[in-house]
């Protein structure tokens, strides 16, 4: 098959007061090894939701249906959806790694960066001998162009500046060797400057290590940089994906053209909002989640969930003006 | 003529380094706003952009003396603020407000919309009877795009974009000339968000409003600025008219920010 990773109609359901939701509804995904898709969404989308699921680090009581294939060592496949305690500790930092928005948040702040990788290093390689994981660690930190390495291992996590923790992060979720990389906005909480050199970095790195990318993020700007292909998310389902160029230059649904358009630039003048809000979970329309918003709207869209329709080659979206 | 607004040589020092648990005497002086001069006219949005830690926001809430400067002048239409005595200054403040980057946190969760709106009104303008000042929220809340059944319920009810619209009202319903504006945008979907850009815009031409926008984000500022100034490590790289900023920046620091920015394809089909 060739897919690193093979998703289909995955679902995701989760107890509130008001009943179950599914923050996660019917998403169908592929990765190629050595790929990147960009994941893109609003707040409630269900994208972090999605990553959650993929990492086996869904809040108790989360209900999962569907499947999640991912390609293992020795050709064997193994689904995500399925696995014990036991069987995650084998994926989880081994074959996908996470970096999150806040790096400040998930590293220790009273351990040394060094230590920190070491950790990382020794739980998947736990006999590894004491002299091999020092250069381990330093070459982890080489990896993701920290400099000074040395320096910056025997470091706190407060010592570092915004973009040296994140390459320290990178470095820690990269030192496992994984195949593929979950990084949810990764650069929201970075300055324009710092954001360009980590999305050149993870787009190297991604290069060179044949490693699978789902970059997760709010940021059309952002995906255009570092996505080969990209998924829009919206109330929980995705909406449209298709390869990068043609997702950005000739978006098919509404909502995308809504969001492209709402996206400020350099450009002046140009702006347009999309009307209303993302609807809540628990009052899900009966049919296309975003007809209420959406300008092009007919009888039709109210009656059931659009299936997904081509347009092109690969590319393809759930509207029914297709 | 008199200039509405102007910055002259206004500087903040902090200590570096300090805090509770720094040894004594620890950490050398250093300018989080160093030597800022800026005219800004009438009706006029004026942005300041810079990264994480340049002092836009000290400077901002300078203007405002929400942070007192150690130097410089702060002319509001001839008037030196920093020479005003408190209570001169709350007469002045009315005429000057902030509106910020958090929408849920910039609300006191505990007070009812309505309340929070009209709380202006009941500081400075003691003589309206409660129902007055309702009345006036009710009706401001309504220009900026909530119900008036948002009178009597509570912030955590409200989206983000919503709460942004909360704040607004509550700056706007003393009609101030000056509006400063930190990041309003910025925690707000990318959808929402436009919408509030595009509100601003409406409620200046409406409302006559004079902005101070500051932004790290440079694609938010130019859907709004008439004048961009660029601010690096506590001073001004440079400043002027927001096209000329934005299409023949001077400074090398404003041409690595422009740089920078992400974009996204387009084609002109949209």
């Amino acid at each position: 098959m060739g897919e690193l990773l093979n998703i289909h109609s995955l679902t995701v359901e989760l107890p509130t007061a008001a009943g179950w939701v599914r923050p996660v509804n019917e998403v169908s995904l592929r990765i190629a090894p050595g790929e990147a898709l960009g994941l893109v969404g609003e707040s409630g989308s269900g994208k972090t939701m999605l990553s959650l699921a993929l990492m086996g680090l869904l809040p108790p009581g989360a209900r999962v249906t569907g499947e999640a294939f991912l390609a293992s060592d020795q050709g064997q496949q193994k689904d995500l959806t399925n696995l014990s305690e036991q069987e995650w500790r084998d994926v989880r930092g081994r074959e996908i790694a996470m970096i999150f928005q806040e790096p400040m948040t998930s590293l220790n702040p009273v351990l040394r960066i060094g230590t920190q990788i070491e950790e990382a290093i020794w739980a998947h390689e736990p006999g590894l001998a004491r002299h091999l994981v020092d250069r381990r660690v330093i070459a982890a930190l080489e990896h993701a162009a920290v400099p000074e390495p040395e320096l910056r291992a025997h470091q706190f996590p407060h010592q570092l500046s915004g973009g040296l923790r994140q390459r320290a992060m990178i470095a820690m979720a990269l030192a496992a060797r994984p195949k593929l990389l979950i990084a949810d906005e990764p650069t929201t909480a970075l300055d324009v400057t710092v954001q360009k050199q980590i999305l050149e970095l993870l787009d190297r790195l991604r290069r060179d290590m044949e490693l699978g990318l789902l970059f997760i993020t709010h940021d059309l700007g952002v995906v255009a940089k570092v996505a080969e292909r990209i998924a829009v998310m919206y109330a929980g389902r995705i909406v449209e994906q298709g390869p990068a160029a043609d997702v950005l230059r000739q978006p098919l649904h509404p909502y995308t053209q809504g969001l492209l358009a709402a996206s400020p630039t350099l450009e002046r003048g140009k702006l347009r909002p999309i009307p209303g809000a993302v609807p809540q979970l628990t009052q899900l329309p009966p049919g296309c989640a975003f007809a209420p918003r959406c300008q092009y709207r007919r009888g039709e869209c109210e009656r059931g969930v659009p299936e997904f329709r081509p347009a092109q080659s690969g590319h393809s979206a759930r509207c029914v003006l297709l | 003529m008199i200039p509405f607004l102007e910055v002259r040589n206004l500087r903040k020092y902090y200590q570096k380094g300090g805090g509770i648990l720094a040894p004594a005497g620890k950490g050398e002086r250093f300018a989080a706003v160093d030597d800022v001069s800026f005219f800004v006219a009438q009706g006029e949005t004026f942005a300041i952009v810079g990264e994480s830690g340049c002092g836009k926001t000290t400077l901002a809430r300078m203007l405002l003396r929400l942070i007192e400067p150690d130097e410089g002048h702060v002319f509001f239409e001839g008037t030196d603020l920093l020479t005003l005595s408190p209570k001169k200054m709350r007469e002045y403040r009315r005429q000057m407000q902030m509106i910020f980057q958090d929408p849920f946190a910039s609300l006191n969760p505990r007070m009812k919309v309505g309340e929070i709106v009209a709380e202006p009104l009941a500081i400075h303008e003691p003589k309206l009877q409660r129902s007055e000042r309702l009345a006036k929220a009710g009706k401001i809340l309504e220009r900026v795009g909530l119900d008036k059944d948002a009178l009597a319920r509570y912030p955590h009810e409200f989206s983000g974009g919503q709460r942004q619209r909360i704040g607004l009202a509550r700056a706007l319903i003393l009609r101030p000339k000056l509006v400063v504006a930190d990041e309003p945008v910025s925690a707000l979907d990318v959808s929402v968000g436009a919408q509030v850009l595009l509100l601003l815009r409406e409620l200046q031409a409406e409302f006559g409003l004079t902005y101070i926008f500051i932004s790290h984000s440079l694609p938010v500022v130019a859907q709004l600025a008439t004048h961009i100034a660029v601010m690096r490590a506590g001073q001004l790289v440079e400043f002027g008219p927001a096209d000329l900023i934005l299409t023949e920046p001077t400074a090398d620091y404003t041409m690595e920010l422009l740089a920078a920015v992400p974009q996204v394809p387009r084609d002109p089909v949209l």
